[in-house]
């Protein structure tokens, strides 16, 4: 029999079940970190390490967990994020570390993110207190100048992108173009050469475009542009907005060229149909930075082996993409996260992802390493990798990137598009990016 | 209890009735705050889960915080006076607003024929009433995904049927008119089931008495259905529509997942069919202006409870006309 009045116990009950609910909502801290500790036997703490990357493929960077965790069996790392674009992932990055809450021990930031993060360092570890200054060799001087700022260093370099251009050896073939990597790449010296070409393909009438998207030629042109005169993109180096910037016309000039030539398929890149644009071969060229290889060869599948090839890129030089690898300040071993970091950015590391997914390294060693120079790639016809995007990294100069770079780029690929899908004219769609690029800029 | 105490002696009778009154009093105590500490565990959550947020998007909506300025400034009703002049804003507002008709005026009336039908005593009804129902479980996700593919522009099953007939392929995305077209699709096959079962539960409730002795005034189906099915549907319908208009302003899966690839938020290359949650977020996530973002969740806000206020309006004068 209970002793307790009814009414006490009605209260009880509702108390109980309020306090269960507010229980529920506050969440339970030691659930959501991602990680955790438990004390092994020999008294050495047990760790797990999160790491976060992005893209189709990830990093590469699976042997080397497994060789360091072989090396210090008290650490576990566990990878997050592969197959996530790194536009959503950024999202989702951004959202961690403002919050302080949910982001791994170490984060890949994208050249396009990390200059939003030089506001928000107090969120991240100094990597020159774990010793990353005496590393700075390690990297090209440019790479390492965009992961530090004002003398605390963010992010340790992982890959750069260089850049070439890939072609499909059948359907020029199939349009009367020479297939050999050499006279491709003299067919197009500059990208007005580059159109000219493709007016060429587009008149042998295959039921191929010239090319998969605006955006990605735009992409090209404006980081080669930007390498060789301004230096920087749409914010100066003060990160104020500066649409005036002239790189950004002559790229957006010669895409519009390029466009009314009929040259384009239109795609969105890194849509769903973009990527079954390669296995239908729908498309004769793209241009290629190193990581795009990894992209293609997983888009286009195995069947489309030894059709793709890498030229040159029209132009001189140029660098689009790239990574880093930051740890965020919530980290709660910082100090293995460092160590972590450091070694996934070692020159070593660098030379495995290249083997993996074609990364190009930051690093000047794994640059002249041997294996890398006379590394070829079987998928893009035996094409010396190592040879076309390592040559020239070494002397490029770095474009500045400011804070909104990825938002306001994303703007003018549309306007681009809407040029492509008939819905604008140059002029409207010119106007209409600028707008809004001042729109997210100015706030 | 009282029979006793007569017979108690005069000190204990003292102590008994202070305790009694302390007992009354606790009592008294007790009806008055007991209702409030058992709707508290509401209130408490409320204020927690709605009113903080709210009032905190009040307060964010009047700064420029953002997580990439070091520091956050107070900028008064600046948010809103950009707002009110932001093309994009007004495009979405627009958009939602295009697709929630193209998207609830066929659903509705497409549903109104298919309960009508359901309401006849058929062979294995049951399943064809079932089936209708089916769409309504399918995540938004899945149904978005699948459209996706049946509207791509190259391989895609509707260009497909298109081409049988010798029409060109259609860019369905590039386009305002043709993305909303594709959108409400989504929107349709996925809410017209679940309109027509409502529609079908109120058309069941009307008495057979009603049709028998229209039948017997010689008034042919069609006219049955429109002069006495639909009259006395008004009410049903009222409620459908309030539901698709709710729904209709918080559109966002379809669309955002009507775009693979990166930059989805924004609705197109032009942003022809960006809704405005999906601007919503964009400018929180995207653009990383959280202070315009609170401005834009409240004239949200404010546009959801002038339409909920007109539809109030409408039913309660509707409540009184009969």
């Amino acid at each position: 029999m209970s002793v307790i009045p009814i009414r006490t116990r009605q209260t009880a009950a509702v108390l109980g079940a309020a306090a269960l609910l507010l229980a529920a909502c506050s969440g339970d801290d030691d659930d959501t970190d991602t990680s955790d500790t438990t004390e092994s036997n020999d008294g050495t703490e047990e760790i797990t390490l999160t790491v976060d990357v992005f893209g189709e493929q990830g990093f590469g960077y699976d042997a080397l967990y497994e060789q360091y965790m072989q090396e210090n069996p008290h650490v576990t790392i566990e990878e997050r994020g592969s197959g996530l674009g790194v536009g959503d992932y950024n999202d989702r990055l951004t959202q961690w570390i403002t919050a302080g809450e949910g982001a791994g021990d170490v984060v890949a930031l994208e050249e396009g993110i990390i200059t939003q993060f030089y506001a928000q360092l107090d969120k991240f570890v100094d990597l020159n207190e774990y010793g990353a200054a005496d590393l700075e060799g390690n990297y090209l001087p440019w790479k390492w100048e965009q992961g530090t700022y004002e003398g605390f260093a963010l992010g340790l370099g992982t890959d750069v992108g260089s850049l070439a251009m890939c072609y499909r050896r059948d359907l020029f073939d199939e349009a009367g173009l020479p297939t050999e990597r050499d006279e491709v790449s003299a067919l197009w010296p500059t990208w007005d050469d580059y159109t000219a070409a493709g007016e060429d393909f587009a008149a042998a009438g295959t039921d191929a475009s010239f090319l998969d998207a605006a955006s990605n030629v735009y992409n090209s042109i404006l980081m080669q542009e930007a390498g060789n005169n301004s230096g920087y993109t749409y914010y100066n180096t003060s990160n104020e907005l500066d649409l005036d910037n002239p790189d950004i016309r002559t790229a957006w000039d010669l895409t519009v060229g390029m466009i009314e030539a009929d040259l384009s398929a239109g795609f969105e890149s890194f849509s769903d149909e973009w990527n079954a644009g390669f296995a239908s071969a729908t498309f004769a060229t793209i241009a290629c930075p190193a990581w795009m290889t990894g992209v293609i060869s997983g888009a286009a599948g195995d069947d489309a082996a030894g059709e793709w090839d890498i030229a040159d890129a029209p132009g001189d030089g140029g660098n689009w993409g790239g990574s880093f690898l930051a740890v965020p300040a919530e980290s709660e071993h910082p100090e293995e996260a460092a160590e972590l970091a450091k070694y996934l950015t070692s020159p070593e590391a660098h030379i495995e992802a290249f083997e993996q997914l074609g990364n190009l390294p930051s690093s000047p060693q794994a640059l002249e390493d041997e294996g890398v120079l006379a590394a070829t790639n079987e998928y893009f016809n035996d094409a010396p990798i190592g040879e076309i995007f390592a040559a020239g990294a070494a002397d490029l100069s770095p474009v500045h990137l400011g804070p909104q770079n990825n938002a306001i780029r994303t703007e003018y690929e549309n306007a681009l598009r809407a040029i492509d899908q008939g819905e604008r004219t140059p002029d409207e769609a010119w106007e209409e990016a600028r707008n809004n690029a001042s729109g997210i800029g100015g706030g | 209890m009282s029979l006793q105490l007569k017979e108690e002696s005069g000190s204990r009778r003292a102590t008994d009735r202070s305790r009694r009154r302390r007992r009354s009093r606790l009592t008294r105590l007790d009806l008055k705050f007991s209702p409030y500490a058992y709707v508290a565990p509401f209130f408490i959550l409320f204020a927690i889960f709605g009113l903080y947020p709210f009032l905190y998007t009040v307060w964010i909506s009047l700064t420029d915080e953002s997580p990439i300025n070091p520091e956050t400034n107070f900028v008064g009703v600046d948010n809103f006076t950009r707002l009110f002049g932001d093309d994009r804003f007004w495009d979405a507002v627009v958009n939602t607003l295009g697709m929630f008709v193209l998207a609830t005026l066929p659903q509705l009336l497409l549903a109104l024929v298919l309960a009508n039908w359901l309401n006849r005593r058929l062979r294995g009804i049951g399943a064809f009433r079932m089936a209708i129902a089916m769409p309504i479980v399918t995540s938004t996700a899945v149904v978005a995904l699948v459209f996706g593919m049946f509207f791509a522009r190259d391989y895609g099953l509707v260009n497909g049927v298109l081409d049988i007939f010798g029409v060109d392929a259609v860019d369905w995305r590039a386009n305002r008119w043709r993305s909303w077209v594709a959108i409400s699709s989504m929107v349709d096959w996925r809410w017209t089931g679940y309109n027509a079962l409502i529609y079908l539960a109120a058309m069941q409730a009307i008495s057979r008495d009603i049709y028998e002795a229209a039948e017997i005034d010689g008034a042919s189906r069609g006219r049955q259905f429109w002069r006495i099915t639909i009259p006395l549907l008004t009410p049903t319908i009222i409620f459908t529509v309030i539901i698709s208009t709710i729904g209709g302003l918080q559109l966002f899966t379809e669309p955002l997942m009507f775009t693979s690839g990166s930059g989805a938020l924004g609705g197109g290359s032009t942003g022809q069919f960006q809704t405005i949650t999906m601007y919503l977020v964009q400018t929180m996530r995207t653009f990383n202006q959280w202070g315009y973002a609170g401005a834009i969740s409240l004239v949200l806000f404010l546009m959801i409870v002038l339409i909920s206020a007109i539809n109030f309006l409408l039913v309660r004068r509707l409540g009184s006309d009969r």
